[in-house]
């Protein structure tokens, strides 16, 4: 009964209000249920090691649900063309800073390989903060 | 007296009566109000107020400055000054100065609108201003900040002073500019009186439209570093520690992944503004529309790819400040494009040298050395010993306070007529532009010589070398304050008993000249159109009191002119012209 409401609805409300579309409860279960998959893919796959893959394969998922949830929860499939590429542009925006970030975060040793090494044993803050030095830091000199 | 001219007056006395000044009456309806024009009127006694705070923070801080050692305040005290002269005049005053004040002013009159396409969100944004500045307020009350304005980790973790308050306050304000951005480019796209294209718009709204830009995609990011910030000096989660695997020069990144754009935010509407001003008092249409707006918008994009030459001495890798070094060049494309244009506009136009062209010549000037001083400081090798020196100081109050302070100067002087009906003493006006500019000069130009000798900023007390130029600096600061001050009491006088202006006293050719000064309401009797370019000053003249005169012989479309002619347009053609009547 559900879903033969919602379709109604979203037939008046098309013609009254051309903009206003109505996912029906048919597509939004399929979605969820995916949604629910795709969780318990999340959890299963982590048991894996990949390696350098493991963000990979973790950020892969949680973008398609991601995807998802914005396509049909949040109507961006149905709504004007516009408004995707306004997603677009935060998009790249966000991208544009990662990216450049990453490149500083993962070049740091390009010239001297003490600028990427833990923080040598004996250093000030660690005492200032009551913390104890990771394992594998050295007493680096430079 | 013919009908039209009996119902112009007739018109012209309504307005006299009724204006968005004085109608609807009372303060609670200027409170309240949705009217854009009285928002940006609080916006600009708002911003006005700030800068007088920022500026009385310079003075003393100056002051402090003149001999090494104590002079009046404390080293604690002046790491207080500098900051928050650097928070309250970037937060407080220059980010909302052009587009909160002046744009909400007069965008929508440009536009031919009656207000914003969101009034109540406007206003909203207003009070979101108030309540953040109160913020700052209360931690400059209670204590001060003493991290700079750029509140970097980890000293900002570790300070027992207001950080927590005052980036609140910026978190909060960064909404309210979020709130501005989005209402203007919703203004742009929907409201623009028929007859407006993209093309035919005043070079202003490119200019705004391009900052709202980055307002909206990069003051979140702002909010979520100070989130951040707060985070980690409450519950030390370690993000920007190094004792806990985190990177104090993260903190770097996302900071200045907002505040370089920022500085975009600052200087864009000054640009704006003066493309408007540069075609005004030139009398000549603007030379390169089509590459100065897209220059704008070019301006806007590499904003996001630069920020990383703030950084070339903080530890950020080599391969990545490469980078950033070479973007940063691209800066200088789009920038020298407006500079060249608005110079060739100004070539064999009919100049005319009334106080907002003074802040015109004045921009021109101080902003080419502050953008010139910036190819260098984008310059890795250079910039390793100017670093953080008086030189960078220097820098960027050539581009902030010669570019768009002096930008908003003229701005205000433009449309102080249109804002308040009222005319200001000229004379009085060409004297204090002339102090500012000196004033200005004074300040800062030593400020390069002793940042190239190595004067690190922010230092509170110095070897004796340096002595003459910070004291030929502070003299700078006290030319400046006074300029200031004669400028508040002639614009104090002209509200009180100026001139009556008139409703184009510049002879300028976009909408809100079409209106009255002040204008009614809602702007415009009626709905005007646009009948003639925003720069169209060889087809169609009008007036000071609004009366419109079509050169017949102008050409109809500037390609067509080139090709009969070969030249784009053609000032002394013979031929009658004639008048004709408009309301408008």
């Amino acid at each position: 009964m559900q879903p033969t409401h919602a379709h109604a609805a979203s037939h008046q409300s098309q013609q009254s209000h051309s903009h206003h579309h109505i996912v029906p409860f048919k597509v939004n279960m399929a979605v969820g249920i995916t949604l629910l998959v795709l969780t318990a893919v999340t959890v299963w796959i982590a048991q894996f090691d990949f390696g350098a893959m493991n963000m990979i394969v973790a950020m892969t998922v949680a973008t398609v649900k991601a995807g998802l949830v914005v396509a049909y929860f949040m109507h961006l499939r149905y709504d004007n063309r516009f408004f995707f590429t306004m997603l677009l542009v935060c998009l790249i925006a966000l991208t544009v800073f990662i990216v450049f970030t990453m490149i500083d975060q993962k070049s740091r040793t390009s010239i001297y390989d003490y600028e990427m090494q833990e923080i040598r044993k004996n250093a000030k803050m660690y005492e200032k903060k009551g913390l104890t030095a990771p394992k594998d830091a050295s007493p680096a000199k430079h | 007296m013919t009908t039209t001219q009996a119902l112009g007056k007739v018109a012209s006395e309504l307005q006299e009566e009724r204006n968005y000044l004085n109608y609807p009456k009372g303060i609670w309806s200027w409170l309240t109000t949705v009217d854009h024009k009285r928002i940006g009127l609080m916006y600009l006694f708002s911003v006005l107020l700030f800068f007088f705070a920022g500026g009385v923070f310079a003075l003393l801080l100056r002051f402090e400055l003149i001999a090494p050692g104590k002079d009046i305040v404390g080293p604690d005290t002046y790491n207080q000054l500098f900051t928050l002269h650097g928070a309250i005049m970037v937060f407080l005053f220059i980010i909302p100065a052009i587009p909160a004040a002046l744009g909400n002013f007069i965008l929508p009159i440009m536009l031919g609108a009656k207000d914003v396409a969101f009034p109540r969100l406007n206003l909203l944004s207003f009070y979101v201003y108030v309540f953040g500045a109160s913020f700052c307020l209360y931690s400059l009350v209670t204590g001060g900040v003493d991290t700079g304005w750029t509140f970097y980790t980890p000293y900002s973790v570790e300070t027992n002073t207001n950080v927590i308050s005052m980036t609140l306050g910026v978190f909060i304000l960064g909404f309210s500019s979020i709130f501005t951005g989005m209402n203007f480019i919703v203004t742009i796209h929907r409201l623009r009186a028929p007859g407006m294209t993209w093309f035919n718009m005043p070079l202003f709204l490119w200019g705004i439209y391009a900052t709202s830009l980055i307002q909206i995609l990069a003051t979140p990011v702002l909010a979520i570093t100070l989130v951040l910030l707060i985070l980690e000096r409450v519950w030390g989660i370690g993000i920007f520690d190094p004792a806990m695997g985190g990177d104090p020069v993260l903190y770097q990144h996302f900071f200045w992944f907002y505040s370089h754009p920022a500085v975009y935010i600052m200087i864009l509407p000054g640009m704006a503004i003066i493309s408007e001003l540069i075609a005004t008092f030139s009398h000549k249409k603007i030379f390169g529309y089509v590459p100065i707006a897209f220059s704008s918008v070019a301006i806007a994009l590499v904003s996001f790819i630069v920020w990383g030459h703030h950084m070339f001495t903080s530890g950020q890798s080599d391969l990545a400040s490469m980078i950033f070094s070479f973007l940063t060049f691209l800066v200088g494309i789009p920038s020298g494009i407006k500079v060249f244009n608005w110079i060739a506009t100004m070539y064999k136009g009919s100049l005319t040298f009334q106080a907002p062209m003074l802040y015109t010549h004045a921009f021109l000037a101080l902003f080419t050395i502050g953008g010139l001083t910036g190819i260098y400081l984008g310059t890795l090798s250079v910039d390793v010993h100017l670093h953080d020196t008086y030189f960078v100081v220097a820098h960027f109050h050539y581009v902030m306070m010669g570019g768009t302070v002096m930008a908003f100067l003229g701005g205000l002087h433009y449309w102080w007529p249109k804002m308040f009906g009222k005319m200001y003493n000229e004379t009085w006006a060409t004297v204090s532009a002339a102090l500012i500019f000196i004033g200005f000069n004074v300040t800062f130009f030593p400020q390069f010589i002793m940042g190239a000798q190595g004067m690190p900023r922010r230092y509170y007390t110095y070897i004796d070398q340096y002595q003459s130029m910070h004291a030929l600096s502070t003299y700078g600061t006290w030319i400046l304050g006074v300029g200031f001050l004669i400028m508040a009491g002639y614009l104090t006088v002209s509200l009180i008993n100026g001139k009556k202006a008139t409703k184009n006293p510049w002879l300028g050719l976009t909408l809100e000249w079409t209106t009255a000064s002040p204008p009614p309401t809602e702007n415009f009797l009626g709905n005007p159109r646009q009948l003639w370019g925003p720069y169209d000053y060889d087809k169609v003249l009008m007036d000071e009191n609004g009366l419109v005169i079509f050169n017949p012989n102008a050409p109809k479309d500037d390609r067509h002119a080139k090709d009969e002619n070969g030249s784009a347009t053609s000032h002394k053609r013979d031929g009658k012209t004639t008048t004709m009547k408009q309301t408008v």
